[in-house]
């Protein structure tokens, strides 16, 4: 605002005192402002480099994301279809990856509800409430992050396994968790937990709580004032959350590589059968597989351009 | 409806942001809680809406007791310093939300609360804004819908935390008097919350003015003004001539030298004495209480304001008063001040 009252005034100035022969006192403030302003701008902008090095730096950044992103793209691609489109089908109609692809679905559905909802709960009590522990508790958010995934499935075989903490109670009591859907759902959960309450956790302190203060002031109850208020203004920070836990566990190879066991045909998921049929050589079903999670990561790469879209638009309109 | 505060006592961590507080509301009034940043005013204000809860004390709204309900069940209507409407829903769907979320038994039907939101959008002028969303509209549009929003549920009573703080000058003046007016047609019992005094004096019946989490005085717009109960309220509100003085019995004087003015009952030792500008009557040299050199005069409107320098002061001591313009008066010149009206109260610390 200030600013912009100190550049009309120098433009007024302008105006009156450049004609002026005599140099007044008040005169080459203004007159250094003509000469300072407008033939730099008009030589170069500082910002922008010469043509030849722009040249250089673009060439470099397209070179580097082809050999490194689009290349092996293609290639997983071309090796699917190698042996043609009906290989391609047949390799994917295979039973062991027909029940690989329903047990990473399954394993999806799960860990994604199941972050979705604690994800809004620590992210509702991180950004709406005082307590002592709260740093603490963002720390902890973020310890899978930066675990090795390897490290995260093993946590879950030292506590659940034959010679674990709980093994013996489990073994006795005929509970499968480990080289099993729980375990490796478990393992899944615990790799994506971050995703949905780092996505909600700047946004919801941004919003603050007068909102919902508002909606109780208007006798909304706690249910209504989430359903109605807090949930619409989350929902693109939600969905986007959801995605990115959502291609991480279908993608999982570390943590869940670790407690699956590799029974073919009941606890494989995709990532682990692609490594299966690999070394035994099958190429063609192998890539095929690959190529489902390409395409999935190529789909959520999309949902994700249009969701931060979005959630841009969420968050800039209530500037005032 | 009437509000009952007795004895709240709110603490965040050792600070007491509200410290024994007792104020009686009547129905229909339109009272001010005025006080500096860090009074306690808006923590008051929560404290009866049901947003914030007291460490002891009582609530009563309309006699019986507030604190056994929660905000949902008070029926309060609450605007917010930075209205907090609700960003996703439309003009309309934000005045009609207390009326959608009310329980099954009682809901209207869709035609009622159709009508009943169109009729609260005339009432504040923004009929024509209905389908749009709250990031399309002036501050001072805000304002009033979420004006709209608060008066939807029929509240007993209507509290405005800072309403007009966000607006610039103009709309805030503009909106003063039509929440003036607005108290008048719909008379609900209200409170608003404000830093500016000038808004506590000129909309309120009654000022209620707030230091430190402690009323200082309650009274209506004159009474604050006029005779000010404690040197805080004085020198809050409307501008003062304050000039330390010691008082010995009925004798007050000013570095050492005796002012000509009774004490009017202040406890002898250090004091201070206030003064209106106003109220600094000026005269030929040797005929008041203090004498002074005219520095420097400003003339505009009804009034000159003129800076003197008090002699025996060695110029250090230099106040404004505001003098009428029968006379003008000439920067040099040698004054007399006598104070017409002033109050001395003890110094604190």
């Amino acid at each position: 605002m200030s600013m912009q009252t100190g550049l009309a005034t120098s433009t007024t100035q302008l105006r009156t005192y450049a004609p002026a022969t005599d140099v007044s006192v008040a005169a080459p403030a203004p007159r250094l402002e003509i000469a300072r302003a407008e033939p730099v701008a008009a030589r170069r902008n500082p910002r922008t480099e010469p043509g030849p090095v722009r040249l250089i730096i673009i060439a470099l950044a397209i070179a580097f994301l082809s050999i490194f992103v689009v290349l092996p793209l293609v290639v997983v691609f071309a090796s699917a279809f190698s042996k043609g489109i009906v290989a391609y089908f047949a390799a994917l109609a295979e039973p062991e990856a027909l029940a690989a692809i329903k047990l990473t679905l399954l394993i999806a559905a799960i860990s994604v509800t199941f972050n979705l909802v604690f994800g809004v709960v620590a992210a509702w009590a991180i950004s709406k409430f005082e307590f002592t522990g709260k740093t603490f508790l963002i720390t902890l958010i973020d310890l899978p992050f930066s675990v090795s995934p390897v490290i995260s499935g093993l946590v879950f075989v030292l506590l659940f396994g034959a010679q674990g903490y709980f093994g013996p109670w489990l073994q006795a009591h005929n509970v499968h968790i480990l080289f099993a859907v729980p375990g490796i759902a478990l393992a899944t959960i615990f790799v994506t937990f971050p995703f949905v309450a780092r996505a909600l956790i700047p946004l919801m302190q941004e919003q603050g709580t007068q909102e919902e203060e508002a909606a109780i002031s208007l006798g909304a109850s706690g249910l209504q004032t989430f359903f109605r208020v807090t949930l619409p203004n989350i929902k693109w920070g939600l969905l986007y959350g959801v995605l990115l836990c959502n291609a991480r566990a279908m993608g999982e190879f570390g943590a869940v590589s670790v407690v699956s066991g590799h029974i073919r045909g009941e606890t494989n998921t995709m990532p682990l059968l692609v490594e299966i049929l690999y070394n035994e050589y099958q190429f063609v079903a192998s890539f095929a597989i690959a190529s489902l999670l390409a395409m999935l990561a190529l789909i959520t790469l999309v949902a994700k351009t249009v969701l931060e879209r979005r959630l841009d638009e969420a968050e800039v309109p209530d500037g005032d | 409806m009437a509000i009952e505060v007795t004895n709240i006592v709110k603490k965040f961590g050792s600070f007491a942001a509200l410290d024994n507080v007792d104020l009686k509301v009547a129905d229909g009034e339109l009272l001010a809680l005025l006080g500096p940043s860090g009074s306690g005013k808006t923590t008051l204000l929560r404290i009866i809406a049901g947003l914030d809860w007291p460490d002891s004390g009582e609530v009563a709204i309309d006699g019986e007791n507030a604190l056994s309900r929660g905000a949902s069940e008070r029926q309060v209507g609450f605007v917010f310093q930075h209205y907090a409407l609700f960003r996703h829903m439309t003009v309309f769907e934000n005045v009609a939300f207390g009326l959608r979320v009310q329980p099954r038994a009682i809901r209207k039907d869709e035609a009622t609360i159709r009508a009943r939101v169109k009729n609260l959008l005339d009432l504040v002028q923004l009929d024509w804004l209905a389908n749009r969303y709250p990031s399309q509209l002036s501050g001072g549009q805000r304002q009033r819908i979420a004006l709209a929003r608060a008066l939807a549920i029929e509240p007993r009573i209507l509290l405005l935390d800072e309403p007009f703080g966000a607006l610039d000058a103009k709309v805030r003046k503009e909106l003063r008097q039509w929440l003036r007016s607005l108290h008048n047609e719909i008379h609900v019992t209200s409170i608003f919350v404000t830093h500016d005094q000038e808004e506590a004096l000129e909309v309120a019946n009654r000022v209620v003015v707030m230091d430190k989490g402690r009323i200082e005085q309650i009274g209506s717009p004159g009474e604050v003004y006029d005779n000010p109960a404690t040197a805080f309220v004085h020198g809050f509100i409307g501008e003062s001539i304050v000039l330390p003085v010691d008082v010995a019995g009925d004798a007050v004087q000013l570095d050492g030298r005796p002012l000509n003015i009774p004490a009017l009952g202040a406890a002898s030792g250090a004091a201070k004495l206030f003064v209106r500008r106003h109220d600094m009557a000026v005269g030929p040299a040797g005929t008041g209480a203090l004498e002074g050199a005219i520095r420097h005069v400003r003339s505009f409107g009804p009034i000159q304001r003129a800076e003197v320098a008090l002699a025996g002061t060695e110029g250090k001591t230099v106040i404004e008063i505001d003098a009428p313009r029968d006379r003008e008066l000439q920067a040099g010149e040698i004054v007399s001040l006598q104070p017409r009206r002033y109050r001395i109260f003890a110094a604190q610390g």
